[in-house]
This record gives structure tokens, sequence and C-alpha cells, in this order.
């Protein structure tokens, strides 16, 4: 009997499993076998044409535009604000409230960030439809994220360590910069991983800030529409899936090449430490 | 074994009381030291001279003061929130609490912990942590002091051919002895120890309490134990606290064979605590 529950138990584990690799496989499956047709030197780094059967590369660029300008201003605004609200201010009401905010701020559909983008970015701060409009909505749709994520890590650094780096007569600056937060890294480092991909998968926030002009930008100031932004267009408005999945292929290797040399940097980071 | 552990220092204490000159230095005069959490009173006039080059043991049941009195020799406590100390606290001629180096007054008065408490980072690292963050960049200076600093907590042999690799590696006994080099290399005057045997085993603990022993020429220590066979072992004098406060301080062979108190009799003989 107590054998049976067991291989019941067990057999649900392993459904359970099978159905998460299941859905991620078939997903995976379908874009490719979609998309894979497609994909060739000149279609990943060939200009865009309006008629049709041009490359996707001014999109490539708008979307590593955006992620690295939001990372660039979000990461170290984030992670000084987590270490200021973990390490530096005092624990009472005013620190309370700031949690709260920021865990609100990650429920938010983006829509809304959007919207504040468009009138605050783009109208009221002039940038018009921009990158720099969309890089800086979506700073404030990846803060919230970076910092909670930063917070949790600096928290599971054990009081031990700041304690036997204070008493060896350091700084509370020392401590932070060299025990700290090489300690943090690895979980700091997931959250810019996963803020990488927020960024990726956004759409309606960039639509509204970034426009849709399907062209190599000019600089950070111009119009510009991203891959995914692209990838929504097409499919709504041509209805066409294979070149949406030739898009998520794309994205999907964009995705996997930014978290390969994000764990790569971290491992270096830990490295350099022994 | 308590016995036999404690008739020796029995015998060496009759030569010592006679020995004793009245030059011993003090090294930390603490007068009237009242510590309070917020509204709560954790230390009531705590008054004592701990000698120079000698190992003092403060001993006495949970949360009677002891680990809270060690902190305040290096404002450890400085660390939490709400305390509030009244009192003086001397060493050398100065009070630490109103000098504003806390810095200098931590690369003077070391600390090793209650639990081994390295950082992630190779053995070398660990122990150079301190001086680099003096400004010490010289290579074969730090070597120096990580070697000499090694030598002197008795781990060189045993880490001697490691000492680039993870000091996380390294057993508890070990770690801890890492942990004392570590605080060495800082050149203190005083270390302090706050239980730095109760997470180890009785092998472990015995190379430690010898080489407190072996420090005791070159540091004062202060040691907090909760085992009183350690304070018999290792310490010169001993201070028994009891509720914040303390209620005999003298030769520990005096406390452990003849208190004057009978609360300090009842604890060294085990009916409390």
């Amino acid at each position: 009997m107590r054998k049976l529950k067991d291989l019941i138990l067990l057999g649900l584990l392993w459904f359970a499993a099978f159905l998460t690799v299941a859905v991620l496989v078939t997903i995976v499956g379908f874009i490719f076998y979609k998309g894979i047709g497609l994909i060739s030197f000149d279609f990943i780094f060939g200009d865009y044409s309006p008629s049709g059967g041009g490359g996707i590369w001014p999109m490539v660029v708008t979307t590593i535009y955006t992620i690295v300008i939001s990372l660039l201003i979000a990461t170290p605004v984030g992670i000084l604000a987590a270490v200021y609200l973990q390490e530096y201010a005092k624990q009472g009401r005013m620190v309370r409230i700031i949690r709260f905010a920021t865990e609100s701020l990650t429920g938010i559909p983006s829509i809304i960030y959007g919207l504040f983008g468009a009138v605050f970015f783009v109208t009221t701060l002039k940038l018009g439809m921009s990158i720099i409009a969309a890089s800086l909505t979506l700073t404030i749709i990846i803060l919230p994220v970076i910092i909670r994520t930063t917070e949790e890590s600096l928290k599971t650094v054990p009081q031990s360590y700041r304690e036997g780096s204070l008493a060896l007569g350091t700084t509370k600056l020392q401590t932070l910069y060299k025990v700290i937060l090489p300690s943090a890294m690895p979980g700091i480092l997931s959250g810019i991983i996963l803020s990488m991909g927020r960024i990726i998968g956004e759409s309606a926030a960039i639509f509204l800030t970034a426009g849709t002009v399907a062209a190599m930008p000019e600089s950070i100031f111009s119009s510009a529409r991203t891959l995914t932004v692209h990838s929504y267009l097409v499919t709504q408005e041509a209805g066409d899936i294979e070149l949406a999945a030739a898009i998520g292929i794309i994205l999907i290797a964009i995705i996997l090449i930014l978290n390969f040399s994000a764990t790569w940097i971290s491992k270096k980071l830990n490295k350099a430490d022994y | 074994m308590y016995t036999t552990i404690l008739e020796p220092k029995m015998v060496k204490d009759e030569k010592s009381t006679v020995t004793e000159t009245p030059e011993t230095k003090t090294k930390i005069h603490v007068e009237n030291l009242n510590l309070f959490y917020g509204e709560k009173q954790a230390l009531f006039d705590v008054s004592i001279d701990i000698k120079e080059k000698e190992v003092t043991a403060l001993i006495g049941p949970s949360g009677c003061g002891k680990s809270t009195f060690l902190r305040t020799l290096n404002r450890m406590n400085d660390l939490i929130e709400g305390v509030k100390i009244s009192g003086k606290i001397i060493i050398d001629d100065e009070n630490i609490y109103e000098s504003n180096d806390v810095i200098k007054l931590r690369t003077k008065v070391g600390m090793v912990f209650q639990k081994p408490n390295l950082f992630p980072m190779s053995i070398y690292d660990n122990v150079a942590y301190g001086p680099r963050m003096q400004g010490i960049k010289n290579k074969a200076i730090l070597n120096e002091i990580v070697e000499n600093s090694l030598r002197g907590a008795a781990i060189w042999d045993e880490v001697q051919d490691r000492l680039k690799s993870s000091a996380l590696g390294l057993s508890g006994g070990q770690q801890q002895r890492v942990c004392i080099a570590r605080a060495i290399a800082m050149k203190p005057d005083v270390i302090l120890m706050d239980e730095p045997t109760s997470a180890l085993d009785p092998i472990s603990t015995l190379k430690i309490e010898e080489l407190i022993a072996a420090m005791k020429k070159d540091y004062t220590i202060v040691i907090v134990t909760h085992n009183m066979q350690q304070a018999a072992r290792v310490s010169d004098k001993t201070a028994f606290f009891l509720n914040g406060e303390i209620i005999e301080f003298d030769e520990t062979s005096k406390i452990f064979s003849m208190p004057s108190d009978q609360r300090t009799e009842d604890y060294v003989t085990g009916r409390f605590g």
C-alpha cells in the first residue's frame, strides 16, 4: 500500500516535470519549425525593406540599444538603492513604505508604464518617440526588479561577514565593497538577467514610447522598432507567422547569449576573489 | 577530568600570587560601565581591570552579559541600533568611547567570533584582508605578514601548500585558527574571543587552547566561555558575570577553588547555569 502511494506520487512528480518540459519544447519547436526556413545571414544582417523580403538588422540594433541603455541606468541606481535600503537606512516606517512601493511597482501592467512614458518622457520632457524615451520607461519597469533581487541577495550575506570585516578595523564602505557586494553578486546578477528578459519581452511600453519606425536608428533620439514590436506588427498587420517565428528564434538566441555571458562574467568575478 | 585539570593550576597559583609583582600593567580599565538595549539594561556598573599579557576569562550563565561586555571593548555593540552606554573604558590611557576613531580601536583590539567567519576568499586573502584595507600593497610585506600570522596561529604547516585555495574548504578548527591568524595580522595588543571553541570538536578545542596559552606572551586576551573547564585551563583571571553584573573577579584558581561569593560557588560547582 505504501509502495503504491510512493509510486503514484512519483508518477505525479514525473508528470508535472514532463508537462513543463513538454510545453517549453512544443513552443520552441513550433517557433523553430515555422521560422527556421527564413533564417539566413541576409535576414539577420540585412536592412529592412518595406516591400517585404528584407532583413531585421535595424530591429536587432534597436533591441540591443534598449537593453544596454536601460541596464546602464537601472543597474547602478537599483543596486545603490538596494544597498541604501538594506545596509544604511534605519529600518523603520519610511523603509517599509519604500519597500511596499517597489513591490507594488513590479505588479503594474507594463502598458501603464508605457502610457506614463508617453506622457512624461515623450511629451513633457520633449524626447519625442525615441529609443531613449523607451529605454527610460524600461528603466522604471526593471528598477523594482533589480532593487528587490539585490536586497534579497544582500539579506543572504551572513551577518558574521560584516562583523568579521568591521572587527578588523575596516570602514563600512570597505566592508561593503570588498566583502558584502562580492558575496551578493550571484543574486544581483540573476536580477539583471531577469531584467533583460523583461526588456526583451516588452512590447506595449516600447510601442507607446519608441514608436514603430522600421528603419536603422540614426541615434538614440530616433524613433525605432524593437524585435518584439516588429514581431507583433508583422503578425498583426500581415499575419506573417513565419516571419514572426523567425524573429522569435533571433530573440531566443539573443536571450541565450546574454544569459551565458552574464553567468560567465559572474564566474570570472568570483574567480578573481580566490 | 575536572579535578585533574584543576589540581596543577592550584599549585601553580600559590606560586604566582607570591611572584605577582605590582608592576603588571593594567591594559583595560573599566569603570561603572552601564549598557542599555533600548529600555532594557544589560550591564550594571561593571568595573574591572584587565592586566596586560594575561588571559582573562569571562564566565556566567547564558544571557548574563558576558558577550555584551566583551563587545563593548572594541565597540562592536555600536552596530546594534538603540544601544546606549555610560561609564568609562580606558585602553592605554584613552577612553575608547570619547575618541571617535573606531577604526584605530579595532586595529588595536582584535576579535575572534563564536563561529569561524572567514570570507569566501582564499586563505591568503583572508589573512591579508585587514592589512590590505589599511593600505599595505607591497607583496613582500604582505607575504611576510601572512606567513607570520599563520605561524602565530599554529596553522602555517597545515595550510602553507594551499594558501591560494578557498578558506571555506578547511575544517572548522582550522578555519577558527585562520580567524585567529587574521586577527593577529593586524598586530593588535588585545584579542577578544567570544566562545571561540563552542562550535568545535574536542581536539580542535584543545589546539585552540594550546594556542591561547602560547599567545599570552604577546597579547592581552579576553575570552568568553561557557565551558568552565576551559576557563580553568586557559585563564589567569576569571570574572563571573550574573544578570549583567560582575559578581566576582579574581585569580582563576581562587574562583574555582574558594570563591568568596556563594553565587560563584554555586555556578562553578554546577548547581545552576
